[in-house]
């Protein structure tokens, strides 16, 4: 099968018994023509690069503009005041999309998911479950499958580039693939993956993609936490039993159309949004000025 | 269709798919169709690519390419000064392209025994690359395959005895031929599922009317 539609793949899995997870890994057996194993063993690799990108963090590096680093370590120092109003997970989740948001702008290793962009949001909800033992390796490399066989059907109606769908398809995507992930990750079924997915969705229908300077650092890096935050969220209520009333694939469909009409503007050009704004028009003539 | 793994990746150093991971695939690309090392690149840069290029390493990201990095490579940042190391002399200049992708590049390379190589090729997004033009021949593949490219004369039946060489040894995903006049210069591109053994690159190479072969080995 084609992974060009969450329906066919949540009725796949009902009608054969298996769960999501499986279905995209058969599907990636038969496409790349490898076996189980040889899918597993790249998946776990790509997970230990999401890892490294947490781990590998340098809170003293800035980006080419000197506008991004030093956030994430700045939210990990508020958590240990007892101050913050979110609880511990959601606290970790903020602090570890602004690391990997910020490794990426200084030009660190990550894994792109679905793009460079949005590198930090699977990370984000992933890595602090698995960090304190509330997950294992074995049911995050499940997540992942779940994660990509979304990405890939929003790829395939729709679009994943800012420069084609705007914001909403970047940190959109993203955060429709984590809700998934989140969701297979507590034991949701495959009916619940699709719901998650299509009300996180939703939720970022229509952001624009504004980089100032046309970088990948403002407001790219924080629009990570409010992917990942929200993956928590659509997840959280795809568990309590809340549904998207819009089917998940006709969101995904929308989702592509608002794409497509969205003005030039607000597609990665760095002509429309923050990147217009006169602050934005100073950095840009900051950077054409070789700094 | 995707390889879920283009959905979940690349692994790559920072900051964007497109013009960080994709510039690094575009420079790697140049140099496996050149076949050896260039000693020098004139780089040519058009639409977003010239006008943030620099603010996302693309610049860079290029030449540790043409230095045959990977897209995970934590060298790409201090690629420029391995390349004066290594000997090879590049330049950057500004292009505006007709009816061009906006992640577009035109590299010009030449290696130590003087041979050169025209490559025009985009960056689609998430890392994902398309050639377009090879010494200003059509061409269109994106690398996602293991790909030959041949250069032969436009003789009847010639096409025909390339793919001979392949029976029994792989399946042809996509192909296509393209020549700039008739009886002229032909590049043949063909796609593969499966990797080719070089004793059939021999063989190819050594037919008739062929001029050069490349062949291009998707990466793991």
């Amino acid at each position: 099968m084609a992974l060009d539609s969450m329906q066919e793949i949540i009725d796949e899995a009902m009608a054969s018994h298996r769960e999501i997870w499986q279905v995209v890994l058969n599907v990636d057996e038969d496409e790349r023509q490898v076996s189980e194993e040889q899918s597993l063993e790249r998946m776990r690799y790509t997970w230990q690069a999401m890892l490294d990108s947490v781990d590998s963090y340098q809170s003293e590096r800035r980006s080419v503009s000197g506008l991004v680093g030093g956030d994430g370590q700045r939210m990990r120092e508020f958590s240990k005041s007892g101050k913050a109003l979110s609880g511990d997970y959601l606290q970790e989740v903020i602090a570890t999309a602004l690391k990997v948001g910020e490794s990426n702008a200084c030009m660190c290793k990550i894994v792109a998911a679905p793009t460079a962009g949005a590198c930090g949001v699977l990370p984000a909800v992933l890595v602090p479950l698995y960090k304190s033992a509330k997950a294992s390796e074995e049911e995050i490399l499940k997540a992942l499958y779940v994660a990509s066989g979304i990405g890939a059907v929003i790829a395939s109606r729709a679009c994943i580039a800012g420069a084609a769908g705007g914001c909403q398809a970047e940190i959109g995507s993203a955060s429709a693939m984590a809700a998934g992930a989140l969701v297979a990750l507590q034991g949701g079924d495959a009916v619940q993956i699709g719901n998650a997915a299509a009300m996180a969705l939703k939720n970022l229908m229509g952001l624009v993609c504004d980089p100032i300077a046309g970088l990948v650092e403002v407001p790219c890096v924080k629009r990570n936490v409010v992917g990942a935050v929200n993956a928590v969220a659509s997840a959280d209520m795809a568990m309590a039993g809340i549904t998207s009333r819009v089917p998940v694939d006709e969101v995904i469909d929308c989702m592509g159309d608002v794409g497509r009409r969205m003005p030039v503007e607000f597609r990665e050009t760095a002509l429309g949004g923050l990147a217009a704004t006169p602050f934005g028009q100073s950095i840009k003539k900051q950077m054409q000025g070789g700094q | 269709m995707l390889d879920i793994f283009d959905i979940l990746g690349p692994v790559m150093v920072g900051p964007s798919s497109s013009h960080t991971a994709g510039a690094v695939r575009i420079g790697k690309m140049a140099r496996t169709l050149l076949g050896a090392q260039p000693v020098k690149a004139e780089i040519g840069l058009h639409g977003s690519f010239a006008e943030t290029g620099q603010g996302h390493g693309t610049d860079r990201a290029l030449v540790a390419g043409l230095l045959g990095m990977r897209p995970d490579d934590l060298d790409i940042p201090r690629s420029f000064e391995i390349a004066r190391e290594q000997g090879l002399d590049f330049t950057f200049k500004v292009l505006q392209l007709r009816d061009a992708h906006p992640n577009t590049a035109v590299l010009k390379v030449e290696d130590a025994s003087g041979k050169k190589l025209t490559v025009q090729a985009v960056s689609t997004g998430g890392g994902r690359i398309r050639v377009d033009k090879i010494n200003g021949v059509d061409v269109n593949f994106t690398g996602a395959f293991n790909t030959l490219v041949v250069r032969h004369q436009d003789v009847p039946g010639e096409l025909n005895r390339i793919t001979g060489e392949l029976v029994g040894q792989v399946n042809i995903a996509n192909m296509s031929l393209f020549r700039n006049r008739r009886g002229g210069e032909v590049l043949t591109v063909i796609e593969m599922d499966e990797k080719l053994k070089p004793d059939v690159l021999d063989r190819i190479g050594s037919l008739y009317a062929v001029q050069d072969v490349t062949y291009y080995e998707k990466e793991d």
